[in-house]
């Protein structure tokens, strides 16, 4: 499938419920997002929307005792249709973690090309992991030495490089959750200006704590409280002129 | 205040006594077996093959070659077997089969190994009509296998699960992300189990009485009689002669280097990778 079929939305999620055992975590969450367009999704700790992203790539599913139901159409396709293999979903839908998970048993170079050579896809691995350590602001950092453990970057640049990594499978979507909350300022600033330059490739679904992130790089923000998803719309009206007092509250401090 | 001082004084004191007393064992044999051992040594005992009573020289070189042998093939069925139960208590472990295998693998760790030996007699050299080095191996894999299989599914628990969750959303299959992610990242940590497993095979003798038995010559063969270090010193020491008595303290400090040598290399082995974390 290719990126948009020109017609619906990028990801159309339908009355999403999703449960941990008896922890009801997602209530009844219905929205959607077009194709090349950043949603940022905001609300306190707890309040599902960690959940909520790990629902779209199928992860889940992985927790022992965890539950769902309701609909996620990707390009008008189901994902738990009939026919639909988690695994090649999630090469569609690719995800970067809050904390920097690279390989530290691989090379920062093996680290990005890591979902190609470990399902043993051939191909010019070296021209397409520097292609994505560009796409991630990480190439001229690392140029020099790409065959160092991925251990021996910093924080911010590990972080980068599992950009990159999930870049180079050549996704559709990319769900990043929290993905600079336990950054420095300045390695911040490069994945808000990276996620601003991905738009143009990419359908991007961010989970953020930090306000100001989501009023920089989003397009849309969906505000969950609870379970539920209490207001999404333009970000710009969600942050100066909200329809729900719970969010009026929380983007202005009151709460959360 | 001065009574403290006193009570932790004569407590300190009794700990270092234990401590002295539990020393007393290891270091009277570590000097028994060097003391006795080192007059026979010479390279010859390494290379060479046993001489007959009372002729002065020969070695138990087909021994230490037919230990490495027995031990081998003993690695080549029990690591495969053990880590592979290992792995699978760990990822998939979680139910009642899981259960089962642990309990199982707990009691089999905890079985005589002379019975284990009686064992592989059983399936082994009785169906094949001879004592053989496959017979040994078998045995000595059926001893490491249990130990391998609970420590490889500490050290796979022991892989962050951030990792899992990164190969997996990067559209990796469970079982090669189990395989080429999770496998390799405890790596280190198992070559360090395989070589402490091999260090405790190396020094068995009881298996081996009834399965690999003893060769005077040189074997390849694994269908065939093997010498090792272990049942070349049994027959050393039980033999009425001075001066096999000398080759059974040379060969068993023969053997105390070997396994010494392995320990450390498993030590070495780990503190490296902890450096490498660092």
């Amino acid at each position: 499938m290719t990126s948009g079929n020109g017609t619906g939305p990028k990801i159309d999620v339908q009355n999403l419920n999703a449960w941990f055992r008896n922890n009801h975590a997602l209530r009844g969450v219905s929205l959607s997002v077009p194709a090349n367009t950043v949603l940022a999704i905001i609300g306190p700790s707890g309040c599902g929307k960690s959940t909520f992203v790990r629902c779209i790539n199928r992860m889940h599913e992985l927790v022992p005792g965890a539950r769902q139901s309701g609909h996620i159409l990707v390009d008008g396709t189901d994902l738990h249709a009939r026919g639909v293999d988690p695994v090649d979903l999630r090469r569609r839908v690719g995800m970067v973690f809050q904390r920097a998970n690279p390989f530290p048993t691989m090379s920062i170079v093996d680290n990005v090309v890591a979902g190609l050579k470990l399902n043993g896809i051939g191909g010019n691995h070296a021209e397409l992991a520097e292609t994505s350590l560009q796409q991630a602001a990480l190439w001229d950092e690392v140029k020099d030495r790409l065959h160092h453990s991925a251990l021996s970057l910093s924080g911010g640049q590990q972080q980068r490089l599992c950009i990159a990594r999930a870049l180079a499978v050549g996704p559709e979507v990319l769900l990043m959750d929290e993905p600079a909350s336990a950054l420095d300022p300045i390695a911040t600033a490069k994945i808000e200006e990276l996620i601003r330059e991905l738009r143009e490739q990419l359908t991007i679904i961010i989970v953020t704590h930090n306000m100001q992130q989501a009023a920089r790089v989003s397009d849309a923000t969906a505000f969950f409280y609870m379970g539920e998803l209490v207001e999404h719309g333009a970000t710009e009206q969600i942050f100066t002129n909200p329809k729900e007092t719970r969010t009026e509250d929380y983007v202005t401090g009151k709460f959360g | 205040m001065q009574r403290r001082r006193a009570v932790n004084a004569v407590m300190t004191g009794l700990c270092a006594l234990g401590l002295a007393l539990a020393l007393v064992p290891l270091v009277s044999v570590l000097w028994l077996v060097l003391s006795r051992g080192i007059s026979a040594l010479d390279l010859d005992f390494f290379t060479a093959l046993p001489s007959p009573v009372g002729e002065p020289g020969g070695g138990v070189g087909n021994a230490i070659a037919g230990t490495f042998y027995i031990v081998g093939i003993a690695c080549a069925i029990g690591v495969p077997l053990g880590v592979g139960a290992g792995v699978y208590l760990a990822e998939r472990g979680s139910g009642r089969v899981g259960d089962v295998i642990r309990f199982t693998a707990e009691v089999l760790s905890g079985v005589p190994s002379i019975i284990v030996g009686i064992v592989a007699y059983g399936l082994v050299v009785l169906p094949m009509q001879r004592f053989s080095a496959l017979a040994g191996g078998v045995a000595l894999a059926v001893l490491m296998v249990p130990t391998l299989a609970r420590s490889t599914e500490e050290l796979v628990r022991l892989v962050p699960g951030a990792l899992r969750e990164a190969s997996l959303a990067l559209g990796v299959p469970e079982w090669r992300t189990s395989l080429r992610v999770i496998l390799r990242t405890a790596l280190g940590g198992i070559m360090t189990a395989v070589l402490l497993a091999v260090a405790r095979a190396a020094g068995e003798t009881a298996p081996l009485l009834f399965t690999s038995l003893n060769n005077q010559y040189w074997n390849w063969r694994a269908d065939q009689p093997t010498a090792s270090i272990t049942v070349q010193i049994y027959n050393y020491a039980v033999s009425p002669y001075e001066n096999w008595h000398d080759k059974a303290w040379a060969a068993a400090l023969v053997l105390l280097l070997l396994v010494g040598v392995l320990s450390l290399a498993a030590r070495l082995l780990t503190r490296q990778r902890f450096g490498a974390q660092r």
